[in-house]
This record gives structure tokens, C-alpha cells and sequence, in this order.
């Protein structure tokens, strides 16, 4: 599938109905996540097969990416009830039945689900900015859950902390930023002055460290 | 794959199935995928929560010899993949604390006093 085929399926997926503002849910803008889905799928290729965890997966844009690039089974796992709500509904838009199945967990008690486990990790978590330190909990729960990559979108202002974090507490066998993109927000909540505001965020790729296998 | 994860519990897994709703949906058949998966699946998990959704032609055990049994992965895919659970709950073997399924959607969610 070319980029562009892509960006226009993702347009197609219905936005949150009312965005929380304490979760941070912002959209993935479909120019993001079909680069995000893009690269994994064809300079990684690492759905085609593999299983996925969407986190923190709102209304499953990426989950749905994930399927469509061949994805042999995508979890797609959210907090919000309302979400998951318009998440499902957005998978049941497809004429093509897609291999996606949602839970409703909260990512800080992930940590007792030692056998939730899929090859491919994907996300765009909240940035932390209105609970602080919640992207570093996606990031965390993201190695737990993974057995071989993660990608996901930070502030291109955290990249350091990021590094150290993925690298020095993660034991990440890789942590590379692959790209600097814009993340267009459209004034989601009503204390958005501007109508819209350009952030820079780096889309990363870490591998986890090897694991045994239970 | 889900487990009981209230604190405290040491033997949460696996949840027991209760269905009061199930659905069957049709996906294509992928060996080479259920290859990939078989040797993270607990079978006697898969098999019991498959038998709790009505279907209970899968063998009391499984080795990777039969993975070259076509009418083996053809039951192992229609268990794993095609049979869903959209209404009843998933129940922890120890407390008996029950996870609700609601429109084919587990709610892990956990009390404060929980976790």
C-alpha cells in the first residue's frame, strides 16, 4: 500500500466523540499515524504476520493501520470506555472482518499481565503533559508487553530523557529516533487559543531486550 | 492471554470463561501464523475456554508434531481466532472476582483497593 492510499484510509477513522482532556486525548492526525504504520510496515516490515498491542489506542487508528498492513492479530488496549466504544465501531466499518480485539486496562496496572505479549509494539501516548509522567508509564508498560520492537511518538523536547530512560532503566537493545515529524494539533479543547499548533515530535524505535521465554 | 492481576493473587490464570453471548466469525486460515503463536498458547487454558464457548472438539493435549495436521490447525484456528466471546465475564480461579465482557470488550479495570 502506497503512503498516500494509506493517509486517506486513516482520515476515514472517526475521531473521539468527546475528547478527555485527562487522558490527553488527542487524535493521531492520519498524517502521523500512517507514517508511524508506514515505516514499520515497509522499512521494518514488521507486521506482516506478527502480532500488534495498539496502547493506549484510542479510537484504534493504528490498530486498524496495524490490521490492514497484515497484522496477524492486533490488541488494541485503552482506559476509556467511550473510546473503545468508537474504537470498535471503527473496526466494524471495514467490510473485511480485521483481527482486532480491545481490552479495557489502565497502563499502570499492566504490570500483572505477564503473559500479554504481542512481537510489535505501537502507540502515540499522551505526552505528560496534564498528568505528568504518563508517557514515561506508556513507555515502561510498552516493554513489558513487547517481545521484539515499540514504536511510538514523544515531544522531540523529552529526546534525551527518553534516551536515558529507554536505554540505562529499559535496557532497550536499540533506541532510535527515525524521524522528526509534526504533530499538527487542531484546537482540540476549548483552552486551545490558536486554532491549531505545530509540535515537533520524534517518531522512535526501540528493541527490547531479549527475554526468556515462559 | 489475560490474567487475574488484583494484587496479592498468585494464581490468577487462566480466567475461567463464562459466556452467556458468543460469536462465531470466519478468518482466513494462516498455518505458518498459528505456527508462530502455538508455542505461547497453554493449551489446557485455550481448550477449556474454548470448551466454555460451545466448542469442544480440540485434543486433550498438543505437541508441535501436530502442527503439521491439517485437521488439527484447522480446529486450533476455529478456536483461537474465529469463536469470540461478546457478552459474560471472565472469572479469576482464586477469588472469583469477576471481569465483565461487554460488547466483546474485557474491562481489566481494577478498584483502588485492588491494586
Amino acid at each position: 500500500m502506497k503512503l498516500k492510499e494509506l493517509e486517506s484510509l486513516m482520515q476515514e477513522i472517526a475521531p473521539f466523540e468527546e475528547p478527555k482532556i485527562e487522558l490527553e486525548q488527542y487524535p493521531t492526525g492520519p498524517h502521523l499515524a500512517s507514517r508511524l504504520l508506514y515505516t514499520v510496515a515497509n522499512s521494518y516490515d514488521e507486521f506482516d504476520g506478527q502480532t500488534v498491542i495498539d496502547l493506549g489506542c484510542g479510537t484504534a487508528m493504528l490498530a486498524i493501520g496495524a490490521a490492514m498492513l497484515g497484522a496477524q492479530h492486533v490488541v488494541g488496549v485503552d482506559v476509556d470506555e467511550d473510546a473503545l466504544r468508537v474504537a470498535q465501531a471503527n473496526v466494524e466499518e471495514y467490510e473485511d472482518y480485521l483481527p482486532i480485539d480491545f481490552v479495557r486496562c489502565d497502563v499502570r496496572q499492566l504490570a500483572g499481565q505477564e503473559r500479554l505479549k504481542a512481537d510489535t509494539v505501537v502507540m502515540n501516548p499522551p505526552f505528560g503533559t496534564r498528568r505528568k509522567g504518563a508517557d514515561m508509564e506508556f513507555l515502561r508498560a510498552a516493554f513489558q508487553l513487547s517481545r521484539n520492537s515499540i514504536y511510538s511518538l514523544h515531544k522531540s523536547s523529552t529526546r534525551d530523557y527518553i534516551q536515558r530512560l529507554a536505554t540505562k532503566e529499559l535496557r532497550a537493545q536499540s533506541a532510535e529516533v527515525l524521524a522528526q515529524l509534526r504533530y499538527d494539533l487542531p484546537a482540540t479543547y476549548k483552552f486551545h487559543k490558536q486554532k491549531s499548533k505545530d509540535i515537533e515530535v520524534d517518531l522512535w524505535r526501540f528493541e527490547v531486550p531479549p527475554q526468556t521465554d515462559s | 492471554m489475560l490474567q487475574c492481576h488484583i494484587k496479592g493473587v498468585q494464581n490468577g490464570y487462566p480466567l475461567k470463561v463464562e459466556a452467556e453471548k458468543v460469536e462465531t466469525r470466519e478468518m482466513d486460515f494462516e498455518p505458518d501464523f498459528l505456527r508462530h503463536i502455538f508455542p505461547r498458547i497453554n493449551w489446557p487454558a485455550l481448550r477449556e475456554a474454548a470448551a466454555a464457548m460451545g466448542v469442544s472438539d480440540l485434543p486433550e493435549s498438543a505437541s508441535e508434531e501436530l502442527l503439521e495436521d491439517d485437521d488439527f490447525l484447522k480446529k486450533f484456528h476455529h478456536a483461537l481466532l474465529e469463536v469470540h466471546l461478546e457478552e459474560g465475564s471472565l472469572v479469576c480461579p482464586e477469588t472469583g472476582r469477576k471481569f465483565p465482557v461487554s460488547g466483546g470488550i474485557p474491562n481489566l479495570l481494577l478498584q483502588e483497593d485492588e491494586c
